[in-house]
């Protein structure tokens, strides 16, 4: 076999299903547009493409999506940032633990959706509101997870560090941290996937641009190609986010495997 | 002057539900330098409590642990340690960050300690996996990677918690000859606590029979006066076996009869 035919052979064992199962999609979608629904409250897959193109090339698109991008890219680093440490602090010392659990156990039962009104009442409807937000929604659960982490730690790593000499700094930076490394990342992960609820629901009530307020939008002019846009950028960009979490876990990460 | 005195020493652990259980009491026992300890015992005995105290990571409720004269205040890179499972392992780090893992720890250069800790995995006949992961390793492996990260480390002596019980029959044949190989050139002090009396018997310079649980102490001690190589089928090996029979089949037997597996 030569080798094009090799690497092609490649990429659709790596991709191939992904694929057709993206294909298989568009085709459903086209299906139950034209000839099921056949109404133009839900526009095909091509009309939504030649309106995503129109509003690509106009910069609107774009000016909506970085808007909404860089809202929860700000909030979730900031979040994971203040998140890793307290957490590693309340799975490491009883004390801090008992101390700031009621916080956590409490505050992570008030959805980040619910918190829009007063965001909006404290930093108004600018990018403020919107950071907090997605600092909100992203804290609890990267705390958790990383606290979760700590605790779930082998008793004898830390024993034989001990036994190796380690001191307590040490242990903590080369043996506590690293262990929890894929309780962080996933904690991170799931957080992104909130973030991306939470900046949508907060630009559709309050926002002067983002990918909520586009949806919004078209809810107010009746642009229905416009809504299906939005749509299709939110699940393309949370997909797209999702795969490069996933790919710098395995790359980056995968050796921190925590059963071992 | 013995290396390690244990001095009317005991450890009582609580229930959740509040009750004290004296796992060990009044266990007195030394340990000189340069011998190879088995301290043997039922399950359940408390055996692994004697070298958690002695290690330092918990500390006795009554009596005192001396190590040259002084007491054990806490784990310290005197006593390396090899544990049973695989847990302690740094699954992050390969075979040869793993072993070398006490001397980074202490700021020694990266040459010089990739050199010993290289070796070291030599010494345990792991030449060439230097590289991989502890999850890439096979069990046998495994436990040669802890006892090439604990040697390397210089300890005074070394605790081992019975390493080789969670591996099978062929493999733990093996790894008990290539110790018993590694001790003679080293002549590093073991404790080396299994329940297996042909371990004890194979390994063991003095073997040190415990009763069973509760309250557990030392029953005897029996000097193995074998050396060199030996073998299971020697008269002399058969004697030592039947010897240490006799003095833990009581004890088994009340292990049994108190629902201790």
């Amino acid at each position: 076999m030569s080798a094009p035919a090799r690497a092609a052979q490649r990429l659709w064992r790596l991709y191939g299903g992904y694929a057709v199962g993206f294909a298989s999609l568009f085709v459903l979608w086209h299906l139950a547009a034209v000839y099921v629904v056949s109404s133009v409250l839900f526009p095909p897959p091509a009309t939504v493409l030649r309106k995503g193109v129109t509003l690509a090339q106009s910069g609107v698109l774009f000016e909506h999506l970085f808007a909404s991008v860089q809202r929860i890219l700000i909030g979730f680093v900031a979040g994971s940032l203040l998140g890793i440490p307290i957490g590693l602090a309340m799975g490491s010392f009883r004390p801090v633990r008992e101390l700031l659990e009621p916080y956590t156990e409490f505050l992570r039962f008030i959805p980040s959706v619910a918190m829009i009104t007063v965001a909006v009442i404290w930093f108004g409807i600018g990018e403020a509101s919107k950071i907090f937000l997605i600092i909100y929604t992203t804290i609890f659960i990267v705390i958790i997870n990383t606290a979760a982490g700590v605790s779930a730690i082998a008793p004898n790593k830390i024993r034989a560090a001990q036994a190796l000499g380690a001191t307590r700094a040490q242990i903590f930076l080369h043996v506590a941290l690293p262990a929890t490394v894929p309780y962080i990342l996933t904690g991170m992960r799931l957080a992104m996937s909130n973030s991306f609820t939470t900046i949508v629901a907060a630009e559709l009530i309050a926002a002067n641009e983002g990918l909520g307020k586009m949806l919004w939008d078209g809810r107010m002019f009746m642009l229905v190609d416009d809504i299906f846009v939005s749509l299709v950028a939110l699940g393309l960009l949370g997909f797209a986010v999702d795969r490069l979490f996933r790919w710098s876990i395995y790359t980056f990460a995968g050796k921190y495997s925590p059963a071992t | 002057m013995p290396l390690v005195s244990f001095r009317g020493v005991q450890k009582t652990y609580r229930s959740l539900q509040g009750v004290d259980y004296p796992a060990v009491d009044g266990f007195d026992l030394d340990i000189e330098t340069g011998e190879f300890f088995c301290l043997l015992g039922p399950s359940g005995c408390g055996k692994t409590t004697v070298l958690k105290l002695l290690a330092g990571f918990e500390a006795p409720t009554a009596g005192q642990i001396l190590m040259n004269g002084r007491p054990v205040t806490g784990a310290s890179r005197d006593r390396g340690v090899v544990f049973q499972g695989d847990d302690s392992l740094y699954g992050w780090l390969t075979a040869v960050e793993n072993v070398e893992f006490g001397l980074r720890m202490r700021g020694i250069g990266k040459t010089e300690r990739r050199e010993r800790a290289r070796h070291h995995l030599q010494l345990v006949g792991l030449t060439g996996q230097e590289r991989k992961y502890p999850a890439e390793l096979s069990g046998g492996m495994k436990q040669r990677i802890q006892i090439a990260r604990a040697l390397v480390n210089e300890p005074a002596m070394l605790l081992m918690d019975e390493p080789f019980a969670a591996l099978d029959a062929q493999t733990r044949a093996l790894m008990q000859l290539e110790l018993a190989n590694l001790w003679q050139a080293t002549r590093t002090t073991v404790l080396f606590i299994t329940h297996d009396i042909d371990e004890a018997v194979t390994l063991g310079t003095r073997i040190g029979v415990m009763r069973a649980g509760p309250s557990a102490d030392v029953k005897g001690v029996i000097d193995v006066a074998l050396d060199g190589a030996r073998s299971r089928t020697d008269d002399a090996f058969l004697k030592y076996y039947k010897q240490v029979y006799e003095m833990i089949r009581d004890e088994v037997a009340a292990s049994i009869a108190r629902g201790v597996r």
